[in-house]
């Protein structure tokens, strides 16, 4: 029974660490797909104006397609976002419109994103001395996809070295459990040894239990992987539109299922075999 | 049938268990062992049954030398042989009829062969009344033929036997003896050891003397000299 236990806390963390990393992944291929260089726009800048810079951006060969987000379209992106806290959707009728219009612009190549900027640059420099001025802020998601990218390899990192401690432990418990169950039956096994008995007469049932607490503890980390993924759901509503590891979970169920049980079995059986090395010699 | 030649052991600590030891032994004979304790009898059943390797010499099972055998071979070597012991073995868990039918099980016999030949051999060893006795129901005599009926059932070439008698009274140890006169009458060979002069004398067959790891006598109708 322990070793059912800690072989399931081990898949349960190996399977989290698995759903974890991976949809950070599809997170981080998302986000590099959505927006590479967004520019913000003054809210007082006019609309011609904000057009007219979109068409030049659009002819350089460095961009594959800009999209322009109108001041009211931006106005209710926010309202939508924030329609649960009336003190926000309050004060915001005060103010009236406080956003400028945003284009969002698509490298047709990652490496082209200097020439891009450099560019926005030039024109928010002239700006800022002339009174046109209408760029407002330029933000460069390059640096947040890199960053992103360090996080990702360092949690990568920190996630091995667990999962090795973890998988240590478990095939350490697992061994004492099994050894303990050769021990129970050592009279068994040296009656069977004088009588002849094959190997695997011998040695099968003891592979079985590891193998059978493998497959246990696959299903219940499967099972208490479920409620995890709601939970993470829930509590990370605020964030980002709330990082869904359910839809993930259950869309993936299948190569989720078949890691962990095939885990489970491997290190099952590693642990009998250890055991039955040391205490169930023929 | 069984052939030791030159056979040594020593034990870590320079203990000596066998030295020097050369006899061999027919097929349907049977050969008594007696010695002091610590004279290495039961080391000589244990190089049969391959469960201890020699320091040097060899030990041959008819031409086969039973610890050159690999991993395979050795189970089926066994199975060839049956074994019992002072402390008799018998699972406290299982009745007498499950003790037996357990080493069929682990043989590789058949369902059907269990059903047939378990009660047949506790007939010949005068339990047929007490299939389904655990052992603590039966009393040492008992046990001992429950032990017996197990060494037997397989059908081996070579019955082993290590001091079977020595926590028996006399006419237990009579009886006994009288279960393993009938199954070397059967063709089976039967290798014994014992410390009772009574069992010798009364068997009057092939004794080997051992004293200090070492064969002394070998009387092909002996009597118990020590």
């Amino acid at each position: 029974m322990a070793s059912v236990l800690t072989l399931t806390v081990t898949l349960f963390v190996l399977g989290s660490l698995l759903l974890g990393s991976a949809f950070l992944d599809s997170t981080l291929n998302n986000i590099q797909d959505k927006v590479d260089i967004s520019v913000t726009f003054l809210p007082d800048a006019s609309e011609e104006a904000v057009l007219s810079l979109k068409e030049s951006v659009a002819l350089l060969p460095e961009v594959s397609a800009v999209e322009y987000v109108s001041k009211e379209e931006e106005l209710a992106l926010f309202r939508e976002r924030h329609q649960d806290n009336s003190l926000i959707i309050q004060s915001l009728e005060e103010v009236g419109n406080p956003f400028g219009a945003r284009l969002n612009i698509k490298a047709a190549n990652p490496s082209h994103y200097e020439t891009i900027a450099n560019f926005l640059g030039n024109r928010a420099g002239e700006g800022a001395a002339s009174t046109d001025r209408i760029i407002d802020n330029l933000s460069f998601k390059k640096d947040i996809v890199d960053k992103l990218l360090k996080v990702i390899a360092s949690s990568r990192k920190v996630s091995v070295a667990i999962s090795i401690v973890l998988v240590v432990t478990s095939i350490m418990v697992t061994v004492n459990t099994i050894s303990l169950a050769i021990y129970i039956s050592r009279d068994e096994i040296s009656v069977m040894r004088l009588v002849g008995a094959g190997d695997m007469y011998v040695r099968g049932p003891f592979m079985v239990e590891g193998v059978i607490a493998g497959v246990i503890a696959a299903i219940f980390s499967l099972v208490l992987l479920y409620p995890a993924t709601v939970w993470v759901r829930n509590a990370t509503t605020n964030v980002y539109g709330g990082v869904n590891l359910v839809s993930y979970y259950t869309e993936h169920f299948g190569q989720v299922f078949l890691t962990l049980l095939f885990s489970g079995i491997l290190l099952g059986v590693i642990a009998s075999w250890l055991a039955i090395r040391k205490y169930a010699k023929v | 049938m069984i052939y030791f030649d030159q056979v040594s052991k020593v034990y870590p600590g320079e203990m000596v268990g066998l030295a020097d030891v050369t006899f061999a032994v027919e097929p349907g004979e049977f050969v008594s062992v007696v010695g002091h304790s610590g004279a290495g009898k039961t080391t000589l059943l244990r190089m049969i049954l391959g469960e201890d390797r020699p320091t040097s010499g060899n030990v041959f099972f008819e031409s086969a030398d039973i610890h050159k055998l690999g991993k395979r071979e050795l189970p089926l070597l066994r199975r060839r042989i049956g074994s019992v012991f002072q402390d008799v073995r018998l699972l406290p868990n299982k009745t007498a009829f499950e003790n037996i039918a357990f080493t069929m099980e682990a043989a590789g016999r058949t369902d059907e062969e269990i059903a047939s030949d378990v009660p047949y051999v506790l007939e010949l060893v005068g339990l047929g009344d007490k299939l389904w006795h655990f052992p603590h129901e039966l009393s040492g005599g008992e046990r001992q033929r429950v032990a017996i009926g197990r060494a037997i059932v397989n059908q081996p070439d070579l019955l082993i036997a290590d001091e079977p008698t020595g926590n028996l009274d006399p006419l237990n140890t009579y009886e006994i003896i009288q279960i393993f006169k009938k199954i070397n009458d059967i063709g089976t060979t039967i290798i014994l050891t014992t410390h009772n002069k009574g069992v010798i004398d009364d068997l009057g067959k092939r004794v080997l003397t051992m004293e200090a790891g070492q064969v002394v006598r070998d009387d092909k109708r002996g009597r118990y000299v020590l």
